[in-house]
C-alpha cells in the first residue's frame, strides 16, 4: 500500500510533515513541503515531476543522505533523522541500496571488486563475499564480464554492474535516481526489466526518480512531485486525488 | 585493511604524479640521511668523549704546542688521576688521497687513559718495545690490508720526509664509533727526529677522579699556567671536540635548516597531491560514503595514501643513503666515522611518517567533511 495522505501507519517507510528547505544566495528555498508518505514492504513507486520539484531531494531525505529541515523520516522502525553519522552509514549499509544515473562506478576496480565493496563493510569471509558478488553479478547477466574494468563496458553493462552493486548486501530499498537517463532505449529496457524483477521476484522496495514516461509505468504507483508536494497519479498520468484523501 | 588494495589501485592512478611525489621523499630522505652522517661523523668525537676526561691545549689555539713538562705538574693538580698527551703528526700513505688521522702518543700513560681500546699485552708491549712501532685501528688495516709486522712508510706533511713504522698492535673495541682509521707511534720516535718544536706536544689529556669536579680542575690547570709563555686552556674532553667540531660552521644548525625546508617543501608537494587527489575523487568518495563507508574509514583511506607514499618514499631514500655511506668515508680521511647510525635511519623514518601524515591530514579531514549529496551533485 501507498499514502500520501500521512493517515497510514506501520508501513516499511514512514514519511511525516516532511520539510527540506534550501539557502542559495541568501535566498531560502522550499524543496520539500509537510511531504506525508507510507509504502509497504514491496512496493515499486515512481517519482515524476518538473526539474527542481524535490524529486532527488526526497530520494536523498529518504536513503539517508541528507537531513530534513523538519518532520520525520522512519524506515524499517528507524527513525533516520535522528541518527547520528556513524550509525546512519552502518543503517545505509544495511538498508539502502543506490543506483545512480552515472553509474559511479570506481574506475580502477574490476566489476567484481565494484560490486564487492559493499561487503567489505562487513564480516562475511572471502569465500562468501566471492558468492554474493558472482550471485548479484549473474543476476544482472555479467558474469563474464566480472574481471572487465569499467572502461571495458557499455553504459548497459556499467550500470547492470552498479545494480549488482546496489543489491549485493541484500537491502530492503532500492533507490534509483534516473537509471535510464544516461542510456539508449534498448539499454533503458534492460535495465528496468532487471529492477522489475527486483521488484516482483525478490519483493525489493523500489523508488525510482524519472523523467521517462515509459520507466515509470513500470512501477505500481507513480506519484507525481510539484512544488514540494506529492500527488498520486492514474496509470494515464492524470493527478487522481488530492493527497489529503489519498489511500491505495 | 579490506581497503588497503584500493589504496595502492589509487596510487596507480596517476603514476607520473605518484612517481614524483615518492621522488621527492626519495631524494629528500636521501639527503637527510647523508646529512645525518656528516653530523655523526663530525660529532663523533663529542659522542665518544669521557665524561671524567679533560683536554688541554695551548690558549692561542689547538694548533699552538704545550711543552712536554707540563705532565708532571698537571698531575700534581688537585682531582687529576691521570694524565697523557698526544701530538698531530698529519702523514699519509703514498698519496694525499690516503690521509687518514695519526698522532705521537704518549706510550707510557695513554693506555691509561683510554682504557675502552683494547690490545693484547703482547702486542702493547711489543708496540711499546720499538720505537719505530705503530698501533692501527681495524678499519685501516682493512683498508691498505695491514698486518702486524709490516713496515709503513708515511709522508710528513709538517716534518717532511718519508717516516716508516712497524705494525706492532690492531687495537680493539666494542663501540664501533671508536673504530675510525687512524695510526699512533711513539712520541719519542717523532721528537727525535724532527729538527723544530722539540719538547713540545700537542695538547694533554687529563683523568679526573670525578666529572662533577671537571670545572674545579679545569681552573686549577689553567691557573697552574697562567701569565706563562704557554698558557693552557682546560675543558672537557666533550667540550672540547664539540669545539673542534664546530671549527667548520654550527653543523646542527645547518642542518636543521636544510631539514626544516626539505620537510616544508615535501609537506608542500605532498599535501598538494593528496589535495588534487581527492579532488579528482570527489564523486566516488561519495558513492562510497552512500554504501555505508564511515568517516573515520575515509579519513584513513586518503591518510593511508599519503602515509604509504612517504614509507615507500623515505624508506628508498634512507636505503640508497645507507648503501651510500656503506662505501665509506668519501672524503679519503677528513670524516672518519662516515656511517648511517641506526638512530639516525629512525629518526628519517619518522620524520618521513610525520611528513606523510601532516600532508595527508587536510585533504583527509576534507574528505571525511564532504555530504554525500553536494558531492554527488558534482560528478
Amino acid at each position: 500500500m501507498v499514502r500520501v495522505d500521512g493517515k497510514g501507519s506501520g508501513a516499511l517507510v514512514e514519511i511525516r510533515s516532511l520539510d527540506k528547505k534550501y539557502r542559495r544566495g541568501g535566498e531560502e528555498i522550499d524543496v520539500l513541503r509537510g511531504l506525508n508518505l507510507d509504502v509497504d514492504t514491496g512496493e515499486f513507486i515512481a517519482f515524476m515531476g518538473p526539474s527542481g520539484s524535490g524529486k532527488t531531494t526526497l530520494l536523498n531525505l529518504i536513503g539517508g543522505l541528507d537531513n530534513p529541515s523538519s518532520g520525520m523520516v522512519r524506515i524499517a522502525g528507524d527513525e533516520i533523522s535522528k541518527l547520528s553519522g556513524r550509525k546512519l552509514a552502518a543503517w545505509r549499509a544495511r538498508h539502502i541500496g543506490f543506483i545512480f544515473q552515472m553509474y559511479n562506478l570506481i574506475p580502477v576496480l574490476t566489476a567484481f571488486q565494484n560490486v564487492q565493496l559493499p561487503l567489505l563493510l562487513t564480516s562475511l569471509s572471502k569465500a562468501e563475499r566471492r558468492k554474493h558478488v558472482e550471485a548479484a553479478l549473474d543476476l544482472v547477466g555479467l558474469t563474464d564480464r566480472m574481471h572487465h574494468y569499467p572502461r571495458q563496458l557499455s553504459g548497459g553493462q556499467e550500470q547492470r554492474v552498479a545494480i549488482a552493486r546496489a543489491i549485493v548486501a541484500d537491502p530492503s530499498i532500492l533507490l534509483c535516481d534516473e537509471p535510464t537517463g544516461d542510456l539508449d532505449r534498448a539499454a533503458g529496457d534492460e535495465i528496468l526489466d532487471i529492477i522489475s524483477r527486483l521488484s516482483k521476484e525478490f519483493k525489493k522496495t523500489i523508488f525510482l526518480v524519472t523523467h521517462d514516461p515509459v520507466a515509470a509505468k513500470r512501477a505500481g504507483t507513480l506519484l507525481h512531485l510539484d512544488k514540494g508536494t506529492l500527488l498520486e497519479c492514474t496509470a494515464d498520468g492524470q493527478f487522481a486525488c488530492k493527497p489529503e484523501d489519498s489511500g491505495k | 585493511m579490506k581497503f588497503l588494495h584500493l589504496v595502492f589501485l589509487n596510487l596507480r592512478r596517476k603514476r607520473t604524479r605518484t612517481a614524483l611525489t615518492l621522488g621527492s621523499f626519495l631524494v629528500s630522505l636521501f639527503l637527510f640521511g647523508i646529512l645525518m652522517t656528516i653530523k655523526t661523523a663530525l660529532g663523533s668525537g663529542v659522542d665518544v668523549a669521557g665524561a671524567d676526561r679533560l683536554v688541554v691545549r695551548n690558549r692561542v689555539s689547538l694548533i699552538q704546542p704545550l711543552p712536554f713538562a707540563y705532565r708532571d705538574r698537571i698531575l700534581q693538580v688537585p682531582h687529576v688521576r691521570e694524565a697523557t698527551f698526544a701530538s698531530w703528526f698529519g702523514g699519509y700513505y703514498q698519496n694525499m688521497k690516503n690521509f687518514f688521522p695519526n698522532f705521537a702518543i704518549d706510550v707510557e700513560r695513554y693506555r691509561l687513559v683510554y682504557p675502552e681500546y683494547k690490545f693484547s699485552d703482547e702486542e702493547w708491549r711489543a708496540f711499546v718495545e720499538d720505537r719505530e712501532g705503530c698501533v692501527i685501528s681495524p678499519p685501516l688495516a682493512k683498508k691498505f690490508g695491514w698486518k702486524i709486522g709490516d713496515r709503513i712508510p708515511l709522508e710528513a706533511t709538517i716534518w717532511g720526509g718519508t717516516w716508516e713504522f712497524n705494525v706492532r698492535a690492531i687495537y680493539e673495541t666494542d663501540r664501533k664509533e671508536l673504530t675510525s682509521p687512524e695510526l699512533w707511534f711513539h712520541y719519542d720516535y717523532l721528537d727525535e727526529r724532527r729538527a723544530f718544536y722539540k719538547g713540545l706536544v700537542g695538547w694533554y689529556i687529563v683523568k679526573i677522579d670525578d666529572p662533577a669536579n671537571a670545572v674545579e680542575a679545569a681552573a686549577a690547570i689553567d691557573d697552574r699556567f697562567a701569565n706563562s709563555p704557554w698558557e693552557s686552556k682546560t675543558e672537557t674532553e666533550k667540550a672540547f671536540a664539540a669545539g673542534f667540531a664546530n671549527q667548520i660552521g654550527n653543523i646542527r644548525l645547518l642542518i636543521l635548516s636544510i631539514g626544516s625546508v626539505v620537510f616544508f617543501t615535501l609537506l608542500l608537494v605532498t599535501g598538494n597531491t593528496m589535495a588534487s587527489a581527492v579532488r579528482e575523487r570527489t564523486g566516488e568518495l561519495a558513492v562510497l560514503k552512500t554504501i555505508g563507508m564511515n568517516d573515520a574509514t575515509v579519513l584513513f583511506l586518503v591518510m593511508a595514501e599519503s602515509i604509504v607514499v612517504a614509507v615507500i618514499g623515505g624508506g628508498a631514500g634512507l636505503a640508497l643513503a645507507k648503501l651510500f655511506t656503506l662505501r665509506g668515508d668519501p672524503t679519503g680521511g677528513m670524516l672518519p666515522n662516515f656511517y648511517l647510525a641506526g638512530r639516525s635511519l629512525g629518526l628519517g623514518f619518522v620524520l618521513a611518517l610525520a611528513a606523510g601524515a601532516a600532508a595527508g591530514i587536510l585533504p583527509a579531514l576534507g574528505a571525511m567533511r564532504l555530504k554525500i549529496v553536494d558531492a554527488l551533485r558534482r560528478v
